[in-house]
C-alpha cells in the first residue's frame, strides 16, 4: 500500500501543530467558538449530542495492520474503548476531548493517518471498491487512481472553499461496490478503443434531500488526462455551484439546473486550456504510484484446496460463513473475506479495540498485514491462503467477528443516528438491532439471499438509505420518531434511487414492515431471483398492497 | 407554564451539562435551574451567556422540561433528543450520563 513520502509527512506534522495552536487559542480565549468552528471542522472534529467526535480518513478504506492497531490504542487511550466505521471507509470516535485532540492526531501521525479533508467544503476522503486489487472481474487496481487524487486533492489551494463537500469514487471492476454513481464524481476504469485503460466519468450523483444517480459526461478519458479533468470539473462547479443556499449547493444541482449537455460542455471548454498543462499524469509517475500497490507475493499453488474442501463439509458454521463472507480471489487458492461488524443485535460499523487488535494480528498472520473498510461499514481481509481460511475463521470466532451475514438482510447499514449525531431526527441503531435480532435465524436469512437494507437518522442519508434495496429512513413527527421506507435502490453499476412506499411506520410497527415487505418478496420471487430482481419485476404495488391493505 | 432549562456542551470534552441555581454547571438535568417558558427563561439563558465568555461551555440553549410524573418534582427532559442527551446513547447504557449515575 502506499507509504508517506517526505512531503506527506512534513504536510501531516506541520497541520497537527498548526491545530494544536489554535486548540490552545481556543481554550485561551484568543479565538471564538465561531472562529474556532471552521478550523476544528477542517481537522475532523465535529461537536456531536454528547461530546466531541473525531472522523479519521482511512483513504480508499486500507489499514495496514500496524494503523489498525493504532485506531485502537486511540480508542483505548482518548475514547472509550472503541471505534464506529462509517460508509465512507473512515472510522469516528465518539468521545474525544477537545484538550486531547492535538494528542491524538500526533499519535495517528505517527502511522501515516490524519483526519484533514474529513469534514468541510472540500474534496473529501477519496473511496474506492473494498476488493480493489484482488477481485476477479477487475480491469485495474482503482487504488492507484485514487491515491492520485488523493494527493491532487489534499490541501489543493483553489477548492478548499468549494460550495459544497465533494466526494469521488473510483471502481476498477464493471461491478460496482464503490457505488460510484451516488457521488460528486464516479469514475470506472475501462478499456478504450485500442485496448488501453482508462476512465468513464460520471457527474452529479449523490444522496440527502435530493437523491440523483450520476450521469456520464465522458464516455472514455485517456489516463493522462485524469487530474486535469477532475480540475476542469471542480473549476465550473466552483464558479457556478451555488453559495446562497445549502440545500442546493452540491454538484447534482447545478448539473441538473443547467443540465447535463450544457455542464459537459463547459467542462471541456476549461478541459482544452488545462489538459496539456502541469496536471497531465505522466506515465512514470502512474508507474510510480502504481509501484506501491504491486501484488503481494502470492505463493503458486494450486486452486483447489483439499483440507479447506472437507472443512466445509465436516464444519456446517465454517460452511456457512465461507458461504456469504468468502469471495473469489483472482489468485487460484487465495480468497477475499469480509469481515461482518454486524453480530446480531449489534452495533453496525462498531469495533472494541480488543477486535481492532486481534483482526490486525489476523492481517499480520494470513493477509500480508493489511486490511480494508468497506462502505458496508465491514471490513476486509483480502488475500487470504484457502488453506488458511479455517485457521482466520477461528480466529474470528475467538472475537465475536464471524458472522456469517455478509450481503445478507442483518448485514444492515445504519448511520450513528439520535443516538450519537446532532444532525439526526430520529435513531437507526435500535431499528437496526431489532431488525437483526427478528432475522437472527441463519437459514432464513440465507433463504432471504442478497439484499441491502440502509437506515438513516435524518434526511442527510449517511447510510445511503436511497440506495438501499430496502431503505428507512428516520423522520421526527411531534418529538415521536417514525420511519419511512422506500424499496427498490441499489447502489452497483444498475443505481438507482428507491420509491417511497407510503405512510410512515411507527417505531413499534417498522420491524413487522420489514417482515411483511421481506414475506411478499418470497411469495412473489421466482427461481435465483434476489430482491432487486423480484422488486424491479413486480414493481411497488404489492408491497403497497401487503404493507397497507390492513391498515 | 413550561419550565425550561438551559443546557450546552462543555468547551474541553463537549459533555452535556445544565446551568444551575449557582450558575455552575452540572451533568445532571435535575440539579439546573429552572424558569417559566418566557422572560424568565430568557433572563436565564443570558446569565448563561458569562460561562460562553469565560470559555466554560458553547452554545448554550434552552429546553423544556417537565416534572417526573412519580415525584413531581424531578425534572426530566422533553423529547428524544435531549433525553438521549441527558442520558447517553440509548444503545449503549454503559455509556453518557446514565452511567455515571448507575
Amino acid at each position: 500500500m502506499y507509504r508517506y513520502d517526505e512531503f506527506d509527512h512534513t504536510v501531516v506534522a506541520e497541520r497537527v501543530l498548526q491545530f494544536r495552536g489554535q486548540v490552545a487559542r481556543r481554550l485561551s480565549g484568543d479565538l471564538t467558538e465561531d472562529e474556532f468552528k471552521p478550523l476544528r471542522l477542517m481537522n475532523g472534529l465535529y461537536l456531536q449530542l454528547h461530546a466531541y467526535m473525531l472522523r479519521v480518513a482511512i483513504p480508499y478504506g486500507m489499514l495496514s495492520s500496524r494503523q489498525m492497531r493504532k485506531l485502537a490504542f486511540v480508542a483505548r487511550r482518548y475514547d472509550k474503548g472503541y471505534g464506529h466505521f462509517t460508509t465512507r471507509q473512515n472510522i469516528q470516535y465518539n468521545w474525544p476531548r477537545l484538550d486531547e485532540a492535538a494528542d491524538i492526531l500526533d499519535e495517528l501521525a505517527t502511522v501515516e493517518m490524519h483526519a484533514i479533508q474529513t469534514s468541510g467544503n472540500t474534496i473529501r476522503n477519496v473511496t474506492a471498491d473494498p476488493f480493489a486489487g484482488v477481485a476477479a472481474d477487475e480491469i485495474e487496481d482503482p487504488r492507484i487512481y485514487a491515491e492520485i487524487i488523493r494527493q491532487w486533492s489534499t490541501l489543493h489551494p483553489e477548492f478548499s472553499f468549494l460550495p459544497r463537500k465533494f466526494k469521488i469514487a473510483v471502481t476498477g471492476a464493471p461491478h460496482d461496490r464503490a457505488a460510484i454513481k451516488t457521488h460528486d464524481i464516479g469514475i470506472a476504469l475501462k478499456r478504450g478503443p485500442d485496448g488501453e485503460t482508462g476512465f468513464e466519468v460520471f457527474v452529479g450523483g449523490g444522496q440527502g434531500r435530493t437523491p440523483v444517480v450520476a450521469k456520464s459526461i465522458r464516455g472514455f478519458l485517456p489516463k493522462r488526462d485524469l487530474l486535469s479533468y477532475l480540475e476542469a470539473i471542480l473549476r465550473v462547479y466552483n464558479q457556478l455551484g451555488r453559495r446562497d443556499n445549502i440545500y442546493k449547493a452540491r454538484i447534482k444541482i447545478l448539473v441538473n439546473e443547467i443540465g447535463v449537455e450544457k455542464f459537459t460542455a463547459l467542462v471541456e471548454e476549461e478541459w482544452r486550456h488545462l489538459r496539456d498543462g502541469a496536471l497531465a499524469l505522466p506515465d512514470d509517475e502512474i508507474a510510480r504510484i502504481k509501484a506501491y500497490f504491486a501484488s503481494p507475493a502470492y505463493l503458486d499453488i494450486p486452486g483447489d484446496v483439499p483440507e479447506f474442501d472437507s472443512k466445509l463439509l465436516t464444519d456446517p458454521a465454517f460452511g456457512n460463513w465461507v458461504g456469504s463472507n468468502v469471495t473469489e480471489h483472482k489468485v487460484p487458492g487465495y480468497a477475499i473475506v469480509t469481515v461482518s461488524l454486524k453480530p446480531e443485535g449489534g452495533i453496525p460499523g462498531d469495533a472494541t479495540a480488543e477486535q481492532m487488535e486481534a483482526i490486525a494480528d489476523l492481517a499480520d498472520a494470513f493477509s500480508f498485514g493489511e486490511l480494508r473498510v468497506t462502505k458496508d461499514q465491514n471490513l476486509v481481509l483480502a488475500d487470504i491462503r484457502k488453506s488458511d481460511l479455517f485457521a482466520l475463521w477461528q480466529g474470528l470466532r475467538a472475537h465475536g467477528l464471524e458472522t456469517p451475514n455478509a450481503g445478507l438482510l442483518t448485514d444492515i447499514i445504519a448511520c450513528p443516528g439520535l443516538d450519537y449525531c446532532s444532525l439526526a431526527n430520529a435513531r437507526s441503531i435500535p431499528i437496526a438491532q431489532r431488525i437483526g435480532t427478528r432475522f437472527g435465524d441463519l437459514d432464513r436469512l440465507r433463504d432471504i439471499g442478497d439484499i441491502t437494507l440502509n437506515i438513516s437518522g435524518c434526511i442527510n442519508a449517511c447510510a445511503h438509505h436511497h440506495v438501499g434495496n430496502i431503505g428507512i429512513l428516520g423522520v421526527d413527527k411531534k418529538g415521536t420518531e417514525f420511519y419511512q421506507v422506500t424499496l427498490g435502490g441499489s447502489a452497483d453499476e444498475n443505481t438507482t434511487i428507491g420509491d417511497i412506499v407510503g405512510p410512515a411506520f411507527g417505531e413499534d410497527d417498522i420491524v413487522d414492515a420489514i417482515e411483511t415487505i421481506v414475506d411478499t418478496y418470497l411469495g412473489l420471487r421466482t427461481d435465483g431471483e434476489t430482491f432487486i430482481d423480484t422488486y424491479r419485476r413486480v414493481g411497488l404495488a404489492p408491497f403497497k398492497e401487503t404493507l397497507y391493505a390492513a391498515r | 407554564m413550561t419550565s425550561h432549562a438551559v443546557t450546552a456542551n462543555r468547551l474541553t470534552d463537549g459533555q452535556v451539562v445544565y446551568l444551575t441555581p449557582a450558575r455552575t454547571w452540572s451533568e445532571k438535568l435535575h440539579a439546573s435551574q429552572l424558569a417559566e417558558a418566557g422572560d424568565d427563561a430568557n433572563a436565564l439563558l443570558q446569565s448563561a451567556q458569562a460561562s460562553v465568555e469565560a470559555r466554560l461551555v458553547v452554545e448554550p440553549y434552552l429546553i423544556p422540561v417537565d416534572t417526573d410524573a412519580t415525584d413531581g418534582q424531578t425534572p426530566r427532559a422533553v423529547g428524544r433528543r435531549e433525553t438521549i442527551r441527558a442520558a447517553g446513547p440509548s444503545v449503549r447504557l454503559d455509556l453518557g450520563h446514565q452511567a455515571a449515575q448507575e
